[in-house]
């Protein structure tokens, strides 16, 4: 059953300063679907469009970002949201955190640095849903970040006075208050260290388990990915190039791209040669034609130059954007 | 410099208003050249006259022509203005980069007393100066001195780009491929220290003149030099409000304006195309 | 705390009687560096006033200037004695107006300069702030863009010219308020409430002056400071959160932009203080700007110096209480 249903969406930086205008199409005909009850996750280098992708989803695009065209629809079981029609008061109250809160990147520096973490706990809860009771507050307060493995005591601390993997986990606490039907963590792992990073992926895997409800995951590090995500999909220059379960897409990944990046991935025991791609990501805002992936593929043909590859459907769950595929060269 | 003129003045309506208020200032300072009129002579025009097209300014009730005192007032406080500026941005420059660089000891000392000169009222200690000084006070002794106090928050400032700019990727491969710290600051550093001292010697250019005001105002410098201050100072003496003269009351203090707005407005939009940051707030569909 | 009184306060207060003590010898050095001996200037004054004053008389007058001035024996002992005096409260009779001490004149003066000081401070750093968080935060609305213009107009002009500017409006040609004085000349100050009252419409005008000026730099401080922190973090978290935008405002945004502001507060003192000093003169007000006037004009180099004196340790000392009141503001200072 889905959850979000995004159909040929469209989001563009339109920047005009000085007399210069650029357009950077940082979200150019994505279509995807979330279900409940599963971890996704979306993997790809630094400026591919992953960070534009999550703000179109939580709803959080602010000028110069627009989304120019497409549907985004969400299904929360009691209600129905049409992400681009949804009035904004109405989505901050009753949407926002209580369906999708967003951990985002580099979450060190998300809590007010001069309160107390107690008070961004009161200042959530109190928006959305009101205090009557503050004693019955604090204490639930207390059992929620225990049950996520914080000492109690964090609540009355300043954020400073926590390490960075603490605060990471506050964070994570503070968007799970009302059980969300879709958590979007952004990098929530890059800048831990590896230890920390365990500790952070199995909350978040517990938080998944136990309630049942999608986690959307963020990371260019796809070894996150195997730990953890239930399917994942590969984001290039703006575009989802291949999507499937993450078995699928570690064992027998379909996209010169996707092959590229499982294969440079260090195995135990493997001693082969990595070799790097060549060229550089792409500019969103002149972007290559026709599949944007052409100029560092080492398999690209003519047609790669011109025309843009649409999905195929390899499989129920698996799908590929590529012209070799789907002239079966590949 | 003149791509960035050309653009600030095309998006900038704050550079446009800056640009013209300052080229009127600077013509007429230019035009000093080109006087009929020496300022230290008085009685040369008959007095008391309000403005009209042959004295646009109006004469003052020392039978000077307003405007073109004015021009010679103008080019006296801008030259105040440079002095302190250029002896200023010296002491600052070299505070704010031994700082910077040597760091330890010798930076806690250097800000220390950098710090001490923020805190210090400047106005009574150049009142006492002025007071002792009285008569012999010129130009050019007002402004070293003012450059003297004028050093402090450009220093800081300054020290904090350098602080920056060691820790940057290029200083180290610099440093690692041999070039000497001389040639680093010059080449590496000087251009980036250089805007943000652009933008601060705008805002020193307003203070020291503004103090030139506040000094002449009260008497204290020489009192014969035409200058923006020197004008108020003389207009009240003759009580010109009373004596219905506004003109030689105004006539200061639309220059004044016309030169802090133009200076101001030229500040904060320099600063704004400078500053990364504030460049970006403006990128907004 | 242990940490933060090692870390902030004990660095802070050398701060303080380091400025105090550079101020000081600067105060003590510059008379001695000018070419001008101020006991023979004061004796010429004398001569030159035209009272007849024999020979005798010079010599015992230099002796008193010298003894008065501190310019006996070496400079090493005069610095010494100068310090003596300062923390004995001794700062010499006033020459204008001999025998009254400084300290009296200055006593007399400095609770109209420190209540007016006070209140255009308080007044102009929360009004700026509020209204330069409010103009950044809430882009569209036009009367705050308004305060926006005005403020960006007003701010670069000396506090002179406002002053001047404002006395000719409001008490020339639309006489809404008094000309000068914080009191008309022959009432005698006491606690009653109508002269509060008196007290209250003269001084209107320089507040207002000092006021004006004062909230169009902290409305432009401000609002750049919110601009730069609404695309904080934590910000952007809360905004994400679904939290309202009231709260928003005064919780993250403020709480942190008026950090900055306390310290920018801390540093602009010495610039308040002058601008006060100023104002008081072109309107008359009792306080230390006129005395200092009156001190230039009647040559009373005792006073100039007493004042300056004054000034010094006043704006020091403020900043230093600033200081202690910052930590009350930040825990990342109170708590290492």
């Amino acid at each position: 059953m889905s959850l979000l249903k995004m159909e040929d969406v469209r989001a563009y930086y339109r920047t005009e300063v000085y007399g210069i205008s650029r357009s950077v199409r940082a979200v150019d005909g994505v279509s995807m679907e979330l279900h409940k009850n599963e971890i996704y996750g979306v993997a790809g280098e630094s400026s591919c469009g992953k960070t534009t992708l999550i703000k179109v989803i939580s709803g959080t695009v602010k000028p110069p970002l627009r989304i120019e065209s497409g549907s985004i629809h969400y299904n929360f079981g009691a209600f129905q949201m049409d992400m681009r029609k949804i009035d904004a008061e109405e989505m901050r109250q009753n949407v926002r955190w209580k369906e999708i809160s967003y951990v985002m990147q580099g979450s060190m520096s998300v809590l007010n640095p001069v309160r107390k973490i107690i008070r961004s706990f009161e200042d959530i809860v109190g928006t959305h849903q009101g205090i009557p009771d503050k004693k019955a507050f604090q204490e639930q307060m207390r059992g929620h970040v225990m049950k996520l493995g914080l000492p109690p005591d964090v609540l009355n601390l300043y954020p400073h006075q926590l390490s960075g993997g603490m605060r990471q986990r506050v964070a994570i606490a503070l968007a799970t208050v009302f059980n969300p039907s879709l958590i979007i963590a952004d990098e929530p792992t890059t800048a831990l260290d590896v230890v920390v990073q365990r500790g952070v992926l199995h909350m978040l895997k517990d938080i998944q388990a136990e309630s049942a409800n999608t986690v959307l995951l963020v990371t260019h590090d796809l070894a996150v990915h195997a730990n953890v995500a239930d399917r994942v999909g590969i984001m290039y220059a703006g575009r989802i190039v291949e999507e499937g379960p993450t078995q699928v897409i570690f064992q027998a990944p379909r996209h010169p791209y996707t092959e590229h990046l499982i294969n440079s991935l260090p195995m135990i025991g493997d001693k082969t040669v990595k070799k790097s791609l060549g060229g550089a990501p792409p500019n969103l805002a002149d972007p290559p034609s026709g599949c944007r992936f052409h100029p560092r593929c080492p398999l690209a043909m003519d047609r790669c130059r011109t025309e843009t590859p649409e999905m195929i459907m390899l499989s129920e769950r698996h799908r590929v954007a590529c012209h070799l595929v789907e002239e079966g060269r590949a | 410099m003149l791509t960035v003129t050309r653009d600030l003045l095309k998006y900038d309506g704050r550079f446009r208003v800056a640009f013209v208020f300052l080229v009127i200032i600077v013509i007429m300072a230019l035009l000093t050249v080109v006087s009929p009129y020496d300022p230290k002579k008085t009685f040369m025009v008959p007095q008391d006259l309000p403005p009209s097209l042959e004295h646009p300014f109006g004469t003052n009730s020392r039978g000077q022509d307003l405007f073109w005192w004015m021009a010679f007032a103008v080019r006296n406080s801008l030259m105040l203005g440079i002095i302190c500026a250029i002896v200023s941005r010296i002491i600052a420059i070299f505070v704010g980069m031994v700082a910077g660089y040597r760091g330890g000891v010798i930076d806690r000392i250097l800000m220390s007393i950098n710090d001490s000169f923020v805190v210090l009222p400047v106005l009574p200690i150049l009142i006492l100066l002025s007071f002792l000084l009285r008569g012999k006070m010129s130009l050019w002794m007002l402004g070293v001195l003012l450059g003297l106090f004028g050093w402090p928050w450009d220093g800081r400032l300054i020290r904090s780009q350098v602080l920056s700019l060691k820790e940057r990727a290029f200083t180290r491969t610099a440093v690692y491929s041999g070039t000497t710290p001389l040639l680093i600051t010059m080449r590496e550093h000087l251009p980036f220290v250089l805007p943000v001292v652009f933008a601060t010697t705008i805002n020193n250019l307003l203070w020291s003149i503004g103090m030139e005001v506040t000094l002449s105002v009260l008497g204290l410098s020489d009192v014969t030099l035409p200058t923006i201050g020197t004008a108020i100072y003389r207009a009240n003496q003759h009580q010109a409000l009373v004596a219905g003269v506004w003109w030689w009351l105004g006539a200061p203090i639309l220059i004044a304006v016309l030169l802090f707005l133009g200076l101001y407005l030229l500040f904060s939009s320099v600063n704004e195309f400078i500053d990364p940051r504030t460049r970006l707030r403006r990128i907004g569909a | 705390m242990r940490k933060f009184v090692l870390n902030y306060l004990i660095p802070r207060i050398l701060q303080y009687f380091l400025v105090i003590f550079l101020g000081v010898t600067i105060t003590f050095i510059i008379p001695r560096l000018s070419p001008v001996d101020p006991v023979e200037a004061q004796i010429n004054r004398v001569m030159m006033s035209g009272s007849q004053v024999s020979p005798d008389a010079v010599i015992s007058l230099r002796e008193a200037l010298t003894e008065m001035y501190g310019l006996e024996g070496s400079p090493l002992q005069q610095y010494f004695a100068f310090w003596g005096r300062l923390l004995r409260g001794d700062l010499g009779p006033s020459l204008a107006t001999f025998p009254t001490p400084v300290t009296t004149l200055l006593a007399r003066a400095m609770p109209w300069t420190f209540g007016l000081l006070m209140t255009s401070i308080l007044i102009s750093w929360i009004v700026g702030n509020i209204l330069g968080a409010l103009a950044s935060y809430y882009e569209k609305n036009i009367p705050i863009q308004i305060v926006d213009v005005l403020s960006q107009a007003v701010r670069p002009i000396p506090y002179y010219i406002m002053a001047l500017l404002l006395l000719v409006f409001f008490a020339y040609y639309w006489p809404i308020f008094p000309f000068s004085g914080a009191y008309p000349p022959g009432t005698q100050p006491n606690w009653s409430l109508s002269f509060a009252l008196t007290v209250i419409r003269h001084s209107t005008l320089p507040l207002l002056s000092l006021v004006l000026i004062g909230v169009g730099g902290w409305f432009i401080g401000m609002k750049s400071l919110t601009s730069n922190i609404i695309s904080e973090d934590y910000v952007v978290y809360a905004e994400n959160a679904g939290l309202r935008k009231n709260r928003i405002l005064s919780q993250y945004i403020m709480r942190n932009a008026m950090l900055p502001q306390i310290t920018g507060l801390a540093l602009q003192i010495g610039l308040i203080f002058s601008g006060a000093l100023i104002m008081e003169v072109v309107f008359g007000y009792p306080g230390m700007g006129t005395l200092t006037f009156q001190a230039v004009m009647a040559n009373d180099y005792s006073l100039i110096m007493g004042i300056t004196l004054l000034s010094i340790i006043g704006v020091a000392t403020m900043v230093l209480i600033l200081d202690f009141i910052y930590p009350l503001f930040d825990p990342r200072v109170r708590h290492q």
